[in-house]
């Protein structure tokens, strides 16, 4: 008995770290939808969105902290992609990606020297911090909550994709940027439109995950964002409900191998699985057959 | 009018276009006609605002439109069908209809129903992938969603391309029907035989220069159009 409750326990945490991992996960699979480019930069969004939380809420009630923390991530993608990949649009790819990973470097300097490097504490959130007893489990709110918020999120995102004017212009910018624009869509708000959607979903994971892990350091984007990157490789880049399901296995497998006891694995784990998904089925579980741009 | 002056652009390292001027009278069906390569396709993407001229100008009634961007050119009621067709694959016959509508925000209802009398193969087909759909249909599809702007000027990419002498017939029966419902039509294709039968006023473009103009059924019977283009 004690040890299906073990389980279960770890089975919710591994539910908890996939809904972060997914929330993240799509701001680098739309951004490849659309741009083709790897955004180097994204899991340094997340990180700054921890700064953001930390030094808003030193001074202000959290009603404003938080709503301001979400528009300032937001601000602060948008603002990445057209100081440092708008330029590049007619760029060989490579070159945007070296942009990217040249902006990342920047973030985290930027973020080491403005806060010294000291691992800076995060902000307690009342109530989803708080512990829950549900019969032998004990759990907190927010494994309960982050789960159900990354599926109504991506709920959300799908029917704004699927069945809105901007989705229909963010799929037909996705397939083709000459024809789209020849319909009168303008490529670069749909392209803004993207990285509002990614940094905002950031952010909410930033606030989700810190509030487990309550230090922000300014590395400390790398390893979410890495396993984020797996999870959308592994469930086909491009696609969003792919990205989802990749992280939700990816979180969910990392937890049971710690239950196991091989906390040591859990992290080689997540790059076996991309080696593998690369190898053996590169576009993924959901991935668009690799159709050649005529 | 669609009027283009002294037109240069460069394309791929090359002087595509080379200082061409022609005209499209409203209400008219113009033909650039040429061999591949010749600037057809430049001609036209420029007009459309995909690429920038080196020099030269583009005026629709007296506008300027050299410098604005696409969608701008768009909403003037100028639109291109690009070569290939280039439908949205995965988006539904339907969907493909409303993107092409996209700049508008009244109802759709009626062009919808408009595009569907020309092609009633696209009704029928309303819900499949545009993907699925065979090349002509998806030419009929690419048509119908450049109808859906509502333009006055539609300009069409090689619309013969790659289909079936018969299904071509059709395209160019069309093309001639869409004209008498009032819009101006400018065409390039390869298919030079087709596309002077169908249209008021012709241009020759050889490798970026407008070598010969004048009225479709003239230059049929000129001697160097006949051995250059239709292989007579």
């Amino acid at each position: 008995m004690d040890n299906l409750t073990y389980y279960i326990q770890q089975l919710l945490t591994g539910l908890t770290v996939g809904g972060q991992y997914a929330l993240i996960a799509i701001g680098y699979t739309m951004v490849y939808g659309i741009l083709r480019l790897i955004n180097f930069a994204h899991g340094d969004i997340f990180m700054a969105a921890g700064f953001f939380m930390v030094y808003m809420s030193a001074t202000m009630p959290l009603y404003v902290s938080l709503p301001l923390t979400l528009l300032l991530t937001v601000i602060l993608g948008v603002a990445v992609e057209r100081i440092a990949y708008k330029p590049l649009r007619q760029a060989p790819r490579m070159s945007i990606m070296i942009s990217a990973i040249g902006v990342s470097y920047l973030l985290q300097n930027f973020a080491t020297y403005y806060t010294g490097g000291l691992p800076r504490p995060y902000p307690k959130i009342p109530l989803i911090g708080d512990v829950i007893v549900i019969g032998n489990v004990t759990t907190s709110w927010i494994t309960i909550l982050t789960p159900i918020l990354t599926l109504a999120l991506v709920i959300g995102l799908v029917m704004l994709i699927k069945y809105t004017k901007v989705g229909m212009a963010m799929r037909a910018v996705s397939r083709d940027f000459e024809t789209a624009q020849l319909m009168g869509i303008k490529i670069n708000n749909v392209i803004s439109m993207t990285f509002v959607i990614g940094s905002f979903l950031a952010a909410v994971a930033s606030v989700l995950f810190f509030s487990k892990y309550p230090t922000v350091t300014p590395t400390i984007g790398a390893m979410p964002g890495l396993k984020a990157f797996v999870a959308a490789v592994f469930g086909g880049i491009g696609s969003v409900p792919g990205a989802v399901v990749g992280a939700f296995v990816i979180g969910i497998c990392e937890n049971i191998i710690k239950a196991m006891g091989y906390t040591t694995f859990s992290d080689a784990f997540t790059f076996v699985l991309l080696i593998l998904v690369l190898i053996f089925k590169p576009t993924g579980l959901f991935g668009e057959k690799s159709t050649e741009k005529v | 009018m669609l009027k283009i002056e002294h037109l240069s652009v460069n394309y791929g390292g090359i002087e595509a276009v080379r200082d061409i001027s022609f005209e499209v009278e409203d209400g008219a069906i113009v033909t650039l006609i040429g061999a591949n390569g010749a600037g057809k396709s430049t001609t036209l993407r420029t007009i459309a605002g995909l690429l920038k001229p080196k020099q030269g100008s583009i005026t629709y009634n007296g506008e300027e439109l050299v410098g604005k961007s696409t969608n701008e050119i768009v909403s003037r009621g100028i639109t291109l069908v690009p070569e290939g067709r280039r439908v949205f694959p995965d988006m539904t016959v339907l969907e493909n209809l409303k993107i092409g509508a996209y700049l508008r925000k009244d109802n759709l209802d009626a062009d919808i129903r408009w595009v569907y009398d020309l092609f009633p193969r696209l009704e029928e087909r309303s819900w499949q992938a545009a993907g699925t759909l065979s090349g002509g249909e998806q030419q009929m599809l690419a048509v119908g969603r450049a109808l859906m702007s509502k333009p006055k000027v539609i300009m069409m990419d090689e619309p013969s391309l790659g289909l079936a002498p018969i299904i071509v017939q059709g395209i160019f029966e069309i093309i001639k029907e869409i004209n008498r419902q009032g819009v101006t039509v400018l065409l390039i294709e390869q298919n030079a035989n087709m596309a002077l039968h169908t249209a008021d006023f012709a241009y020759v473009l050889e490798t970026g220069r407008i070598t010969m103009s004048g009225p479709g059924n003239d230059l049929l019977k000129d001697e160097r159009i006949k051995k250059a283009y239709l292989g007579k």
